[in-house]
Formats: structure tokens, sequence, C-alpha cells
């Protein structure tokens, strides 16, 4: 075996062993832009690898590695399939980009010598989702979300001011019960087949079908989850932790945390329950879709009349997280891309959209609508990055949104009659998305300017290329989308391979 | 007997519901914290109930036992032995939470901080 | 006789979880979460989880109850009556979820049913293979340490986690990262005036350490391993501080060796699982660290507890001295 084939054998494991023993080692330095630049790096390796496992899983490599060679499923095994690859390529590039990016940021609002531990408990983030992302075992799922999940209150906590502390407060309240929910759900599991592992839980479960312990433990991890997801009504607790967090971790967090246990709730939903409890998908649509509709409609609704700007693009994700469980909702291939495409086209939009909010912040402390008026006149490049994205999000044709959200409603339409219900409130949400887009573009680009804004200068230029590489890839994956679109095809292929219909 | 077969599981629907009790309705942050961690016990009591097997012994499994010792089953210990630590780790980050919230608003009772931020913004 | 006694303990656990919940004395509520937890303890115990007992008892019982006595003394002693909005309907709702999952408890197998699944599928395996594979005696440090090791250093992780996350969280606005010995004044509280606490406690601290470096070297032959002896060791480093007073407690165990711990025995996990992996086998495959498979198994189980055990005394003691050294505003 040569050195190569060596390396390549361990690279599920290097994923995510990675960041996670470069912690320490982080955590250790004393001289703060060492650690920034060791956290980049290893973020960057992180993404280097997430690239190769998806470069081979594309020309027909299968993933599997058993953690201290003990087989499934009586070790832990790591899986990574075309969902996993495409939602590895988000988290390490999220990172990736917002570490980038963040040294400015993070300099001016962290005292030099708690920055270390900030980069630390970043990779804990950055690991503990990659955890999530490659674990093929319920109970380990369980772990590394709880690693992601402290990390992510830490980052949060960060924060500029007092209501950064009630915010994340709330976040671990709310936090801990839905991981808790999801232990419990795993453990009815366990119960009724005495196993961990995901992929022969779904094999033994259907020997135990229909049973009181399964339908409990389908609510328990479906509400745990949609609870970390922020799936409308359980979205309380994300408003305030994203208005209230530093603004680079606010898009870190947008553009993935979400995801990925929206990640974890589709793979229990389709891989595990599908058979073991009859008419599965018509409960799991019955219940997510009015939902997802509701989510839709209220997060846009919430973000025409908001202020705060953060403020207003969190109540936008929360309507976008109602996209993607509605293209999950409807239980087709079509539907589920769809899904799972626009997990990572949301992912690149709100991740442009909070960067370009990061660069206001390096300038200005306040950011209300209302004491924003004519600073794009200030901020050309940065403002303009955020309209590009804004298009984006809106769903104009050429950019990323628009992919995503055609394929929705090529998905309802399949439906039939009932589809057009869909298709309204995509059509509805998305009218909702250009007045609070346009509402922003007027007051900055257009309004009286306001005193606040009257001596700012432009952002720094590095933020800017980044926030404008952002605004391309919006760009080029919206004229371009085969890659996303092929692991996100196959992603809903290998979620209905086990679908009853 | 058979009734008790069972009662494990009630108790730790009755815990779960107690905690999440707790966490709804008291306003000051230590008590919901605390409901927060009779909430994650509930999870204990039930998966090491999983592990009891009639007539078993905890499993150590030394040379000067009987042939045929039963054994209970070791899996949910380990899983709960995990999920002890996580439970201590979430307490300890959030009590820090809670020091730094009298800090800088003077309670730690939620309905009071809401009234605070009020005047802030 | 067992289950009787494990019915009334299991009541008196009810009984006391509403106790807390309607206390309005935060110290009050605060020992009775820690009996609360003894009861938890003895509960398991009879379930035939030693270990996890050994450790609730430790972890829930002890260092949580210190540490949130410790945070009371930084903020409120009572809680303060109010009548939250739409009482009775999230109540309705509450009692309607209870009697849904009492509902759904009716197909769970029965406690100690042989039959049931959790009996057949993986844990004979372990209790079988065991003797044969790993050769140590407890089959829960063997799980624990090999067949699940991946979920350990994920736990080691999170417990790392919280002590990074408490030293960011209160180092907000000060210039130290860890406690400074010579900036607290002398006056924290401590039981030296007390003449009875002082003496048991100053008497039973070194044994409860000693215990503590016998179940972190036992733990493969008989209950125990890092995590318990890593809570032993910080509950007699913490019985020590209480007695004596916190500055000299930072003076026996300084805070930046704390901190150094924390972090070492991560990367002592950690580097064990990267050296079986230069050594050509999976990440935290031991056995290819010798020549012998079975004495691979025992070394690397002796490393990563020793990794677990110093990243749990760090954090714990970094935490509980991130509380006891502030000064309260």
């Amino acid at each position: 075996m040569t050195l190569d084939e060596a390396i390549y054998n361990q690279l599920p494991a290097l994923q995510v062993i990675v960041p996670l023993i470069a912690v320490p080692l982080v955590a250790m330095m004393r001289a703060r832009h060492l650690a920034w630049l060791a956290c980049t790096l290893t973020s960057l390796l992180s993404f280097g690898i997430a690239v190769v496992i998806t470069t081979e899983l594309l020309a027909g490599a299968t993933w599997q590695y058993a953690m201290g060679a003990w087989p499934a499923p009586m070790g832990i095994e790591l899986r990574i399939d075309s969902f996993s690859a495409l939602l590895l390529l988000i988290v390490t590039g999220a990172s990736t980009l917002m570490l980038l990016a963040a040294r400015v940021p993070i300099a001016a609002q962290i005292q030099s010598i708690r920055q270390p531990l900030f980069y630390a408990v970043w990779l804990l983030t950055l690991g503990g989702l990659i955890g999530i992302l490659v674990s093929g075992d319920a109970f380990n799922i369980f772990v590394f979300m709880e690693i992601s999940s402290l990390a992510t209150y830490v980052l949060v906590a960060a924060g500029r001011d007092r209501r950064a502390l009630a915010a994340v407060f709330t976040y671990i309240v709310m936090g801990t019960i839905g991981a808790t929910f999801y232990l419990v759900g795993v453990g009815l599991i366990y119960m009724m087949t005495g196993t961990l592992n995901l992929a022969d839980m779904g094999v033994r479960l259907e020997q135990v079908a229909d049973s009181r312990p399964v339908m409990a433990a389908a609510a328990f991890i479906t509400v745990g989850l949609a609870l970390k997801a922020a799936l409308f009504p359980l979205h309380i607790w994300l408003p305030n932790a994203y208005t209230r967090a530093p603004h680079i971790v606010t898009a870190f967090l947008a553009a993935c945390s979400t995801k990925v246990a929206i990640y974890v709730l589709l793979r229990f939903d389709f891989l595990i329950f599908q058979e073991s409890i009859p008419n599965h998908a018509l409960h799991f649509a019955g219940l997510l879709l009015p939902l997802a509709l509701a989510a839709m409609i209220v997060g846009s609704w919430v973000a025409m009349f908001e202020d705060n700007l953060k403020r207003l693009l969190a109540y936008s994700s929360i309507a976008q997280v109602g996209y993607i469980l509605l293209g999950a909702g409807l239980i087709s291939t079509t539907g589920l891309s769809a899904a799972v495409l626009h997990m990572f086209n949301h992912a690149l939009i709100k991740g442009v959209l909070f960067l370009a909010v990061a660069c206001l912040g390096v300038r200005l402390v306040q950011l209300r609508l209302s004491e924003l008026g004519g600073v794009a006149r200030h901020m050309p490049w940065t403002m303009s990055a955020f309209a590009a994205a804004g298009l984006s999000l809106i769903g104009v044709p050429g950019t990323a949104g628009f992919v995503s959200k055609w394929q929705l409603i090529v998905a309802a339409l399949e439906v039939g009659p009932w589809g057009l219900v869909p298709i309204i409130a995509i059509v509805t949400s998305s009218l909702m998305a250009v007045v609070y887009i346009w509402r922003i573009v007027e007051t900055t680009w257009f309004a009286h300017a306001s005193t606040a804004v009257a001596s700012v200068r432009e952002a720094p230029s590095w933020m800017l290329v980044l926030v404008w590489l952002g605004v391309a890839a919006n760009v080029y994956f919206g004229l371009q989308p085969q890659l996303p679109l092929t692991l996100a095809t196959g992603a809903a292929e290998l979620l209905l391979e086990s679908c009853c219909d | 007997m058979e009734i008790l077969g069972l009662f494990n599981y009630w108790v730790f629907v009755l815990l779960l519901m107690t905690g999440l009790f707790a966490i709804i309705h008291k306003s000051n942050l230590i008590k919901k914290l605390i409901g927060l961690s009779i909430f994650q016990s509930a999870v204990f009591l039930f998966y090491v109930t999983l592990d009891k097997i009639d007539e078993g012994t905890a499993p150590i499994i030394r040379d000067t036992d009987l042939v045929d010792q039963i054994y209970a089953n070791p899996l949910p210990q380990v899983l709960i032995l995990t999920a002890i630590v996580v439970g201590i780790a979430t307490t300890a980050l959030a009590l820090a939470v809670i020091v730094r919230i009298k800090e800088e608003y003077g309670t730690i009772e939620e309905s009071e901080m809401r009234e605070l931020d009020r005047y802030l913004s | 006789m067992t289950l009787v006694f494990g019915t009334f303990l299991l009541s008196m656990m009810v009984l006391v979880a509403i106790a807390i919940v309607r206390e309005h004395n935060l110290f009050v509520a605060v020992m009775l979460s820690a009996i609360f937890s003894l009861l938890m303890a003895t509960n398991l115990f009879l379930l035939d989880a030693a270990d996890v007992a050994l450790t609730e008892a430790a972890i829930g019982a002890g260092i949580s109850t210190v540490l949130a006595l410790g945070a009371l003394a930084l903020t409120a002693e009572a809680e303060q009556r109010h009548r939250p909005k739409y009482r009775w309907l999230s109540i309705a709702i509450m009692v309607l979820a209870l009697v849904a999952l009492l509902y759904s408890t009716q197909d769970n197998p029965r406690i100690g049913d042989p039959e049931a699944p959790v009996h057949q599928h993986v844990a004979p395996w372990y209790l079988e293979q065991t003797p044969i594979l790993i050769d140590i005696p407890n089959v829960v440090t063997a799980v624990l340490g090999s067949f699940r090791g991946y979920d350990t250093f994920g736990e080691v992780l999170v417990i790392l986690t919280a002590g990074i996350g408490v030293l960011f969280l209160l180092s907000a606005g000060r210039n130290d990262l860890l406690p400074n010995p010579r900036r607290i004044p002398d006056n924290t509280i401590r039981l030296r005036q007390h003449t009875i606490p002082h003496v048991i406690g100053k008497l039973l601290a070194p044994f409860i350490i000693l215990f503590g470096l016998y179940v972190q070297f036992h733990g493969e032959y008989g209950p125990g391993g890092g995590f318990q002896a890593g809570a032993l060791i910080a509950a007699g480093v913490i019985l020590y501080g209480l007695v004596e007073g916190e500055r000299p407690s930072l003076a026996l165990v300084p805070p930046n060796l704390l901190y150094g711990l924390s972090l070492g025995g991560v990367l002592l996990y950690g580097g064990v699982g990267i050296a079986s992996m230069l050594l050509g086998g999976n990440f935290l495959d031991y056995s290819v660290l010798m020549t012998d498979p079975i004495a691979g198994q025992h070394w690397g189980l002796l490393l990563i507890e020793l990794g677990v055990g110093m990243t749990v005394t760090g954090v714990l003691l970094s935490i509980y001295h991130a509380f006891a050294a502030r000064d309260p505003h």
C-alpha cells in the first residue's frame, strides 16, 4: 500500500478528526493572529478533504469507515453519501469563507487574550457539525450534536451587548430540549431493535413495525430535530440568537447550522421510519407541509416590517427552512432534490447576505434600517453585493436562488391540482422577499442620509473580495447548477430508496 | 408484580414532564436550569432501565463468576455515562451565562430582563 | 425485595422533583437536587449499572451541586414569585402529553425481560467478545474505551467545550483568562472557622483524591474509569478549597496547570488515535499499537482513560475556580 492509498482510506476519519485535533493546539496559542491563522488553515484543509471526498464520490467511490476497526453495528461507522457530501461542502466552505473574513471584525470586538479561545470554539463547532454529517450511528450523532451546540452557544454569547446573553440562555434551553428529545427517540428505537447503527436500525425496525414505542420515537425525533432546525412554530430561539451573535458568527450559523438539523431529520424520517410506520410518508407530509407553508408566509411577513437588519434576515431564514421542508414534504424525487438543492443555495445566499452585514458591522454599530439611510452611497461595494445576493434570495433567473425555487415549482406541479397551494405560497413568499429586499435597497441607496452614516468609509477591501467571491458563486451556481444538482438528485434517490411507492 | 414491570417508564415520563414544567413555567433562570437537569436525568433513568435483565448482575466478568452468570447490558450504561457528562457540560455553561446575565442585568428573572431590555431599545 | 425498594426510591424521586419545582428558596432547591441525584444514583445501582451510579453520585450530586452553589453566591438566593401567562393552557397541554406518553409505554418490554430486543443483538456480542478480544473484566470500560471509543473521544471534546466556553464567557471585560491567585481577596467563603467541618474536610480530601486515583487505574477491573476518577479528584480538590479557602487551593493546583491538563487530555486521546492511524490501523484501533493485539488494547485503554481523567479533572476544576474566584459585584 502506498502512502497515498493509506491517506486516501483514512479520509472520512480525517474529515472530522483534523479540526478536532487542532482545537487544543489553537487553544494553547497566546498570539491571536497565529490562532486565527491556524484555525483558518485547518478549516481550509477540511474544505479540501471535503472536495476530494465529493470528487471521488462523483467518480463512483463509496465511503465507509469503521472507527477503531470494529465492524458495525458493534463499533461506530462513518458513512458519506451524496447527501452528506453536499452538506460537508456547505459547512466546511462556509466556515472557511467566514474565517477568512473574520480577522478584522473579531479583532475589533473580542479582547486579544480571548481570541484564541474564540477560534478554538469555532473549530469545535465546525468539527461537531462535520461529525454529525459523516456519522452512521444514531448515538454518535447525539454526541457531535452536543459538541456543535455547546460550541455554538459560546460563539453566540461572544456578541456585543448583554442581549446576546439573554438570547443564548433561551438558545441553550431550547437546544437542550431538542437534543434530549432526540436522545429519547433514539433510546426508544434502541429499545425495540437493540442497535444504534442507522442502517441496521432501518432493517431491524421493520420487524417491529407499527408499534407504539416506534411511533413515540418518530414523534420525539421529529419534534426534537424540528426544534433544532427552527421549523415554525419552534423557531423562537433563532431570531434573537442570530441578531445578537457577532456578525461573522451569524454568517457561519445562518449558512449551515439549521441545515445540519434538517439533514438528520430527513435521514431519520425517510430512511428509518418510512418502512416501520404505516403511511409514514402521509403523516410526515400532513404534519410538515402546513408548517412549512406557514413558515414561508409568516417568516417573510415579519421580515417585511422588521427594522433591525439582522433580525430581518433571520426571519427570512425561518421562511427558507419552510421552502426546504416544503420540498421534502412533497415526497418525490424532484421535491426532495429541490429541497436538498435549496439547502445548498440558501447557504450561499444567506452566507453572502450576512457577510455583507458583517462588512457594515465593521464600520457601524447600529444596524437598524431607520439609521442606515444612504449608507450605500458611502459603502457602494458592500451594498451592491448585498443587493446582488438579495436578487438571488428573491429568485431572479441567472442566480442560484432561481434554480432551486424553479425546481420546487416543478415538483409541486407534479402533485396535480393540490400542487397549486404550495406554488401560490412560493410565489407569495417570493413577492414578500421582493418587498423586504427592496426596502433595504431603497433605504440604503436612496433615502435621506442619516447622521449615523455621515462619516463611514467602505469596508476593508479584503472582506469585499470575499463577499464578491460569494456573489460570483451565486451567479456561477445559478448558471451551472450541475454539481449541486447531481449531488441533490443523488441524495433524493437515496432517501426515497426505501419508500413504499 | 407484572404491573410494576413498567413502573420505571412511568417515573421516566413523570420526571420528563416535571422538568419541562419547570423550564416553561419558571421565570428564574436557575430554576429553569434545575428543571432542565431533571429533564435530562429522566433520560438517564430510561436508558439504564433498558440494561436490566432478570437474575443479572453488573457487567464485570470475573474468573470467579459462575459459568452461567447473566450480565446486564453494558451498552446503555456506556451511553448514559456520555449523557451525564453532556449534562454537566450544559449545566456549567448555562451557569456561566447566568452569572454574566446577573452582572449585566442585575437580575436573573426572565420577566425583569425583558422589562430592562425594553428600555434599552 | 429489590423491586419494592426500587419502587419506593423511584416514588421518592418523583416527590423530590416536585418539591424542587415548588421550592422558592434557590439554596434549598439546589440541595434538593443533590438529594435527587443521590436517589438517582441509588436507583442506577439497583439497575446493575455500577459505573453509571458512581458517575451520577460524583458528578450529579457532587460537582454540579458545588457549581450551582458557586453560581448562587454570585447571583441570587431566592426566586421571585410570578404568574406566567396562559398557565392553565400549557398545564393542560402537558397533562395531555403526559397521558399520551404513559399510553405509549404500554408496549414497552417489561423491565428485566431477557427476551427484550436490547438483550439480543449487539449486547451479547460485547459480553462474549470482551474477554476474548480485549481481555478485561469490566465490559463497560471495554465498550466505552474501545468498541465505542470514538463516542468517548466526542465526549471528552464536549467537556472541553464546556471548559473553554466557561473561561471564555467569564473572562469578558477582564484582563485575565484564568483566575489569578494574587488578585483574589483572602476573605472568600471557607470553613476554617467551623472546627468540625474543617477537620473532617481536611481529613477526607486526601482520601477522596487517593480513591480517585484508584478508580482511574482500576477501571478495567472494577467500576470506574477516567470520568469517575476525574470527577472524584476534582471533588477532593474542591473540598480542600472549601475548607482552606480559594487562594491556597489555587496555589496547590495552579490554573495554568489545570488548563494544560484539559488540553493535554484531549491531545493524548487524539494522539493515541493518530498513532494507530500512523501504524496502519483505523482511528482508535488500539490493536495495532503493539505486536500483540490484546496488549495493544490494554495500552490503548490505559492511555485514553488517562486522557479522559486529565481533561475531566482539568475542566471541572477550571470551571469551579472560574466561579469560586470571582468577586461578586
